[in-house]
């Protein structure tokens, strides 16, 4: 009788105790998992208040930025469509590679390659996605644009151009693109594959016929996830794509993208509220707009169109 | 019977089904070779740049600093000693002894000495090791009749020296300690930042967030700040710890400014430039390692009448503690390799000091390769190979670790 009464008291009095140290320990986990809205925050509101007081000054207009080709901010221009154009080329060549050596090499790896060849190229890929992109920028510089040059000849293929970075660029995104890919490869049901071979497919077209098809929505995703990195990779075309914005399509020129500038630009002691400084905050934004809609996209796609087996 | 079985018109064609199915998978063979090529390629290159012969021209030729007929390599340590008092102004001469006093030096440093204050070994040309061992003789010619009065060694760019001595402006004396050292101040406040936060966010979100918006805006916004490229942190790292905190991250809070810099771009700044870039990362990995830690052993906790802090404390985080440190090593391989935002947040072009407090100058590995490779001399090209190995050695050898950590602790329930 008096145990069992104490045992009451003592369990009531454990649920009545307010734990402090518990509330306390709650708050700086979520404080914790806050820090990353806070960074969210921060960078729209820093890119966003820099970009705003770039538009404001009397040399820029919006208008003049999309319209004119030309971005030479110590003569007042600033015409948006050089930067862009050669981040739009450099990734439009990185992707040309990456894509169809990227997806061939998830099949091989998913659907062709012994477990063992598996276990020797996976850890390859891994390497390659693991190097630093300043030693790819060096490899483009050092390795590719010699290259080039003595194919095409060194009258056409200048020192820097954005062919060599476009095309080392595109290495650096195939294992991406790989690993991405053979995961939604490998979450294809074995069943599909066995109804597949039992109606006399062979294993090509059971790859490319059935697997593909079902993985469609997470190979979207990867290739997205891919131009995003493409778009926003800096090092590669800081060394190897040239210094200077220049309009112009013809890859074996040298052009400089929207990151390259920004990291020349900011090289040197860059002195606050001038319009170089202001300029990289509106680039930036730029980059960030670009980059977050097509992760939105491609976790949308992801979302949407994933088949969901069993 | 067989004609009934097979609609004739449909065109079984088993042969040429085979043929292009055959033809296909040589061409997924071939691209996961074109890759392979590509990642040997790399190295190869890099290796080919860091070694090599050298033409390589004295300003002094060390003939004729031979004493009583001992030649300059011969020298004990007090002739040296004495040469470079002769040669030195003495202003210069007591500047070296009141860095480090000759009678504490080695032979070799002085030697060394010698060598980069009297000699001043000059690189005229560099060759490549491919060139250097197929084309030896025609260098040696080439070399004897270009520059007559140089003297052509092959040398090894990626030495021990290398990497215990400073940064340098001259290719022959320049090393990477500086820049390792920046690497590893830089490194530490990153995680200093980047960890706790990291690893208390994921046990929010696994263990202690309910599904409700703003939780589900958290887990959203992690996944897009990992897509966010690296060069915009950069800009956030210069508008918000270079600017916004700069009493802070100059050390003005404290007291503490350093003479050399006076403004926010300090190791302090870039480390936690990188802990912001590197946040997610850990996050994302966090959660999954206390994900596969076993609802069973939560319950037990609680059974025996633990709190959810003890439960978390004592027995989901030490069970997922192999997992976090694996995910925190890849994270910091990746912040060891960062370049672009540590450009904006504005390294160091050149310093030869060591960083020594966390408001000092910073320059980093991968910062020194870019200033390298930037320069057009071959003589720098072929440093930046080296420092690339080095870099590359260094990020190898942690990713190693990673897996053995992964290995070794891994449990199954």
């Amino acid at each position: 009788m008096i145990l069992s009464t104490s045992f009451t008291k003592r369990s009531s009095g454990l649920r009545g105790r307010r734990r402090i140290g518990e509330t306390i320990i709650q708050a700086l986990l979520f404080f914790s998992g806050f820090v990353s809205i806070f960074t969210t925050i921060g960078i729209v509101y820093e890119l966003g208040k820099e970009a705003l007081l770039f538009f404001q000054m009397p040399e820029v207009s919006i208008l003049e930025s999309l319209t004119t080709t030309k971005w030479q901010p110590h003569t007042g221009n600033f015409g948006i469509w050089p930067l862009v154009t050669s981040t739009f080329m450099t990734t439009l060549i990185a992707m040309s590679i990456a894509i169809p050596l990227g997806l061939a090499v998830a099949i091989y790896l998913s659907e062709y390659a012994t477990p063992k060849a598996r276990s020797i190229l996976k850890p390859i890929l891994e390497v390659l996605a693991g190097i630093p992109t300043i030693v790819y920028g060096y490899f483009a510089l050092m390795f590719m644009t010699p290259f080039l040059r003595s194919i095409f000849g060194k009258d056409i293929v200048e020192i820097y151009n954005t062919a060599s970075a476009g095309l080392v660029m595109g290495i650096l995104i195939l294992p991406l693109i790989t690993s991405m890919t053979e995961d939604a490869l490998s979450a294809v049901p074995r069943s599909l594959r066995e109804a597949a071979y039992g109606m006399g497919g062979t294993r090509l077209e059971v790859a490319l016929q059935v697997v593909l098809p079902a993985a469609l929505s997470g190979i979207a995703a990867a290739i997205i996830i891919g131009v995003s990195r493409a778009i926003g990779e800096t090092m590669i075309v800081a060394v190897a794509a040239g210094a200077g914005p220049k309009f112009t399509l013809n890859p074996f020129q040298g052009a400089e993208t929207i990151t390259g500038h920004i990291v020349r630009i900011s090289g040197g002691d860059l002195s606050y509220d001038s319009i170089d400084y202001n300029s990289i905050f509106a680039l930036g934004l730029l980059l960030f707009l670009i980059t977050l809609t097509l992760n939105i996209i491609s976790q949308r796609i992801v979302r949407r169109f994933r088949e969901v087996y069993e | 019977m067989k004609e009934k079985l097979v609609n004739p018109q449909y065109n079984v064609n088993i042969e040429g089904r085979n043929r292009s199915g055959s033809i296909w998978r040589w061409l997924f063979q071939l691209s996961t070779i074109i890759g392979i090529i590509a990642l040997t390629a790399l190295l190869m290159n890099i290796t080919n740049s860091a070694f090599g012969y050298v033409a390589l021209e004295a300003k002094v030729d060390p003939a004729t600093l031979a004493t009583d007929g001992v030649s300059l390599e011969d020298q004990s340590k007090e002739q040296l000693i004495e040469l470079l008092k002769s040669e030195l102004s003495s202003g210069a001469y007591n500047k070296l002894d009141k860095d480090k006093p000759f009678a504490e030096r080695s032979r070799s440093n002085v030697y060394q000495l010698v060598l980069e204050r009297i000699v001043k070994y000059e690189v005229k040309q560099t060759w490549s090791l491919w060139e250097s061992l197929t084309r030896s003789s025609e260098i040696k010619k080439e070399a004897a009749e270009n520059y007559p009065n140089a003297k052509l060694q092959f040398i090894s760019w990626f030495t021990s020296d290398f990497i215990s001595r400073p940064q340098s402006s001259e290719a022959l004396t320049a090393g990477v300690r500086t820049a390792i050292l920046g690497s590893l101040w830089t490194i530490l406040f990153t995680l200093l930042l980047a960890f706790p936060l990291g690893v208390g966010a994921a046990i929010y979100l696994e263990e202690y967030a309910t599904d409700n918006w703003l939780n589900r805006t958290i887990r959203t916004n992690i996944n897009n700040l990992a897509g966010v490229p690296s060069i915009v942190y950069g800009i956030l790292g210069l508008a918000i710890f270079v600017r916004t905190l700069e009493p802070l991250t100059s050390g003005a809070l404290f007291g503490l400014v350093d003479p050399t810099t006076a403004n926010g771009r300090t190791v302090l700044a870039a480390g936690l430039t990188l802990g912001l870039l590197v946040l997610p990362i850990i996050i994302i990995n966090a959660q999954e390692a206390i994900r596969a830690v076993p609802q069973s052993l939560r319950n037990a906790s609680y059974g025996i009448g633990a709190t959810k802090w003890q439960t978390v404390w004592s027995h989901v985080l030490p069970n997922a503690m192999p997992g976090i440190l694996t995910g925190t090593i890849l994270a910091i391989s990746r912040a060891i390799g960062e370049t672009a935002p540590l450009v904006v947040v504005g390294a160091s072009t050149a310093i030869s000091f060591d960083p020594t407090s966390p408001f000092s100058k910073f320059t980093t590995l991968p910062i020194q390769i870019y200033q390298w490779t930037s320069r057009p001399q071959d003589e720098f090209r072929a440093l930046a190979a080296a420092a690339i190995l080095v870099l590359l050695i260094i990020l190898l050898s942690l990713n190693a670790s990673a897996i053995l950590l992964r290995n070794r602790f891994s449990r199954r329930y």
